[in-house]
C-alpha cells in the first residue's frame, strides 16, 4: 500500500475562506475564453436574474485545488506529487459561484482502490458559502503511482 | 431560442463548438487557477515525464466544456451537473496557431425540467475526455 492504510473516510480541516472577487471571476472567464459579458457585467447578470456575476462552471475547482493541495501535501498521508495523476473531476451545482462569496472547501476521502502499482483516491469535496450553505459538490478522483512501480 | 430549446424540438443533436487553445492559454489558466504544473508550460518539465510536450490542463479543457453547455443552454447558471475523465492529454504547440478542441452534444433523457447533455470533446480527431456528461436547466 503506496498511501496511508487509513486514509478512507478521513475528512480535513475545511480550506481558509476564500473571496471571490469580480476581478477573479473575469479573470478566470477570460483565461478560458469565455467571451459571454455576464461574466463581467454586473447590471447584466443581475437582469438575466444572477445575484452578481457568475464564475464559469468549472471555477470552483480553484477552492477544491487548495482542499486537495493539502491532502497531497499532509506528510501523513504518504502522497508523492509527482507521482498523482487528476483522473476524473465532476461537479454537483446547488447554484453558480457568485463573486461576494467567501468560499470553504472540505475534503473528505470516500474511497482508495488499489490496482496494478495505482491507488485511486476518490474525494468528495464540499464547498459552502459564509452562511454555510452548500454551493457545489466537487468529486475529484486522484490517481497515485505508487513509488516502486514508479518508473 | 437557445440551442437546448431547438433541440428539444427539431431532434438531439447541439451546434459543434470548436475552440482554439494556444500557449498563451495555459500560461491565463495557469494565473487564473493556480495550477502552475510546469508539464503545461516547460516543454523540458513536459518531456521529462514522459509526455510528447507542454499538454493543456485538464481541467482547462473540461472548461471548454462548460463554455459549450453555458452557449447551449443561454447560461452559465444553468449548469446543473457537469463531469468528466481525463483520458488523454491535449498536446499544445509553441506556435501561434495551438490546437483547436472540438465539443459536440447530444441532447438526453429530459425529465422535470432538467435535460442530459452527453459530450464529445476531441482534439487532433481523438476523444480527450471521458465519460463526459452533464445535467442542464431546461424551461419545462
Amino acid at each position: 500500500m503506496a498511501v496511508e492504510g487509513g486514509l478512507a473516510g478521513r475528512t480535513f480541516d475545511p480550506t481558509p475562506p476564500y473571496e471571490v472577487g469580480r476581478a477573479d471571476v473575469a479573470r478566470f472567464a477570460a483565461a478560458v475564453g469565455e467571451t459571454d459579458p455576464v461574466h463581467v457585467d454586473v447590471a447584466l447578470a443581475r437582469e438575466r436574474g444572477h445575484r452578481d456575476v457568475p464564475a464559469p462552471p468549472t471555477y470552483p475547482i480553484v477552492v477544491a485545488f487548495v482542499a486537495m493541495q493539502r491532502l497531497l501535501a499532509d506528510p501523513s498521508v504518504g502522497i508523492e506529487l509527482r507521482n498523482v495523476v487528476h483522473v476524473e473531476q465532476r461537479f454537483e451545482y446547488t447554484r453558480p459561484v457568485y463573486a461576494g462569496d467567501v468560499l470553504v472547501a472540505t475534503l473528505s476521502v470516500e474511497s482508495v482502490r488499489a490496482a496494478a502499482g495505482t491507488d485511486l483516491i476518490a474525494n468528495r469535496i464540499e464547498i459552502t458559502d459564509a452562511d454555510g450553505a452548500l454551493v457545489c459538490t466537487a468529486r475529484a478522483t486522484l490517481a497515485h503511482r505508487a513509488p516502486e512501480a514508479a518508473a | 431560442m437557445t440551442a437546448v430549446a431547438d433541440a428539444l424540438r427539431t431532434g438531439t443533436d447541439l451546434p459543434t463548438q470548436r475552440y482554439r487553445l494556444t500557449r498563451a492559454h495555459l500560461v491565463a489558466y495557469a494565473g487564473a487557477s493556480g495550477d502552475q504544473n510546469p508539464i503545461h508550460w516547460s516543454d523540458r518539465v513536459a518531456t521529462a515525464v514522459g509526455l510528447p510536450g507542454v499538454v493543456a490542463h485538464g481541467m482547462l479543457t473540461m472548461a471548454l466544456g462548460g463554455r459549450a453547455l453555458a452557449a447551449w443552454t443561454g447560461d452559465p447558471g444553468r449548469v446543473l451537473e457537469y463531469g468528466v475523465r481525463f483520458t488523454r492529454p491535449v498536446v499544445v504547440p509553441d506556435d501561434d496557431d495551438g490546437v483547436e478542441v472540438t465539443v459536440d452534444g447530444v441532447l438526453g433523457e429530459v425529465a422535470e425540467g432538467r435535460a442530459r447533455i452527453d459530450l464529445t470533446v476531441t482534439s487532433g480527431g481523438a476523444k480527450v475526455l471521458g465519460q463526459a456528461r452533464a445535467t442542464v436547466a431546461v424551461d419545462a
